[in-house]
C-alpha cells in the first residue's frame, strides 16, 4: 500500500525491488570491505552506490539500529533485508554479512594460534593490541565530538563510563539503571 | 586445556547481546570480567591477542565473540557463541524494524536515541581504557595506544594503516630490547 501512511515520510514502503541475489552480494560486498569497521561502507554500498534506500530511509533504519542492541550494521542487514525480501531476505542479508569475515577472522585466527609461540609474533600481537585498545578509544572521542553533547549525554556518558571502566558493574545492570534514566533527562532536557 | 561446554557458551554470550548497545564493542569489559575472571577460559594476553585480531580483521566488531568461541571450544564453539550473540538482537531489530515500519515511530526513535548514544559512547570508552590497561605494559605500548586513539580522532584513514605500524614499531622494539 504505497503512499497509504503519509505520517512516516522517511519511512515509505520499500520503493525500489531487490532481489535475492543481489541483497546477498550487497552485503556480501559490504563485509568484505569493511576492514576497520563496517558502518561507513554499508551507507556507501546500500545508498550511494546501489541507491536501495535514500539517505533519509537509512538514517532512520540506522536510527533504529542505533537504539538496539547488537551490532548496528547486523541489524540494518536485518531490517533491510526484511524489508526487499521478507523473513527469508533478513536471514539472507545476515548470512552474507558475517559469511566473509567469519571466513578470514579463522583464516587469520589459526594462523596465529600456531605461531603464537614465536616471540616476534607476540610481540607483534602485544603493539597490535595496545593499537587496537587505542582505535576503540578514538572512536568514542570521535562519537562524542560529533554528538555535541548536551548536559545530561556528558553526564550519563561518563557515569556509564566510570561503572563500566574504572568500577568494573556488570554491564547488563548498569545498562538496564542507566539506560531510562537517560532517556527521561534527555526528554526532560529538551523541554526545559 | 579441555574445551569449554557449548551450553556455556552459548549462556555466556545470549545474555549480553541484548544489553550490547552499541554493539559487541560496547560489551568487551564485561567480555573479559566473565570469559578471564569468572569462568578463566583464558588469560589477559590471549584475550588482548583475540581483540587485536578481531579489530583488525573486516566485518562487525561481534567477531570477538566467535573468536572466543572458537579459542575456548573450536568450530562448534565458534557457531554457538556467534548465533548465541547476534540471534537474540536480530530477531529483537526484526521485529522492531517491522514496528516501526507500521507506526512511525520516528520521534520516539529520536528521544530514545539521545538518551542511548552518550551510554554508549561511554561504554566503547570504557572498552578502549579496559584493553589499554589489559595490553599496555610499558612505555612503547602506552605511546602506540595513545597514538593510535589520535590518528582515529583526528584521520578518516582506514585504522589497519594504524594498527601495522604499531605491530612494526612493537617487533622493532624487541629487536632493540625495548621492554613492552
Amino acid at each position: 500500500m504505497p503512499g497509504s501512511d503519509a505520517s512516516a515520510p522517511s519511512l515509505p514502503h520499500a520503493a525500489k525491488r531487490v532481489g535475492r541475489g543481489e541483497l546477498f552480494l550487497g552485503f556480501l560486498k559490504i563485509g568484505v570491505i569493511g576492514f576497520g569497521g563496517v558502518a561507513p561502507w554499508a551507507r556507501r554500498v546500500i545508498v550511494e552506490e546501489r541507491a536501495w534506500l535514500s539517505e533519509e530511509e537509512y538514517a532512520s533504519l540506522l536510527g533504529v539500529g542505533q537504539i538496539l542492541p547488537g551490532p548496528n550494521t547486523l541489524n540494518l542487514a536485518v531490517m533491510a533485508g526484511d524489508r526487499f525480501q521478507g523473513t527469508l531476505g533478513a536471514l539472507i542479508a545476515v548470512a552474507a554479512l558475517m559469511t566473509m569475515p567469519l571466513a578470514i577472522l579463522m583464516a587469520v585466527a589459526s594462523l596465529y594460534e600456531r605461531f603464537a609461540a614465536l616471540p616476534e609474533v607476540a610481540s607483534a600481537m602485544g603493539g597490535t593490541a595496545a593499537a587496537a585498545a587505542g582505535l576503540v578509544i578514538g572512536t568514542a572521542l570521535k562519537m562524542a565530538q560529533r554528538l555535541r553533547p548536551t548536559r545530561s549525554a556528558i553526564l550519563f556518558g561518563l557515569v556509564a563510563f566510570v561503572a563500566i571502566g574504572v568500577l568494573r558493574f556488570p554491564l547488563i545492570a548498569v545498562v538496564v539503571v542507566l539506560a531510562p534514566l537517560s532517556i527521561a533527562a534527555a526528554a526532560l532536557e529538551r523541554r526545559a | 586445556m579441555k574445551p569449554a561446554p557449548l551450553w556455556q557458551i552459548a549462556g555466556t554470550f545470549a545474555s549480553l547481546s541484548l544489553v550490547a548497545i552499541g554493539g559487541a564493542n560496547a560489551v568487551v569489559p564485561d567480555l573479559q570480567r566473565q570469559v578471564v575472571q569468572v569462568l578463566g577460559w583464558m588469560n589477559d594476553t590471549t584475550f588482548a591477542s583475540l581483540f587485536a585480531i578481531a579489530q583488525a580483521a573486516p566485518g562487525p566488531n561481534v567477531l570477538i565473540v566467535s573468536l572466543i568461541g572458537w579459542h575456548v571450544a573450536g568450530l562448534a564453539g565458534l557457531a554457538v557463541a556467534t548465533l548465541a550473540m547476534i540471534l537474540p538482537s536480530s530477531v529483537l531489530a526484526f521485529g522492531a524494524g517491522r514496528v516501526v515500519r507500521r507506526l512511525a515511530g520516528v520521534r520516539a526513535i529520536r528521544a530514545a536515541q539521545r538518551g542511548l548514544v552518550p551510554i554508549t559512547v561511554g561504554l566503547i570508552l570504557a572498552s578502549g581504557v579496559v584493553m589499554a590497561t589489559t595490553a599496555d605494559h610499558a612505555a612503547l605500548s602506552v605511546l602506540l595506544t595513545a597514538g593510535t586513539a589520535l590518528y582515529v580522532f583526528v584521520s578518516d584513514w582506514n585504522p589497519l594503516w594504524a594498527l601495522s605500524i604499531a605491530a612494526a614499531v612493537s617487533l622493532l622494539g624487541s629487536w632493540l630490547g625495548l621492554p613492552a
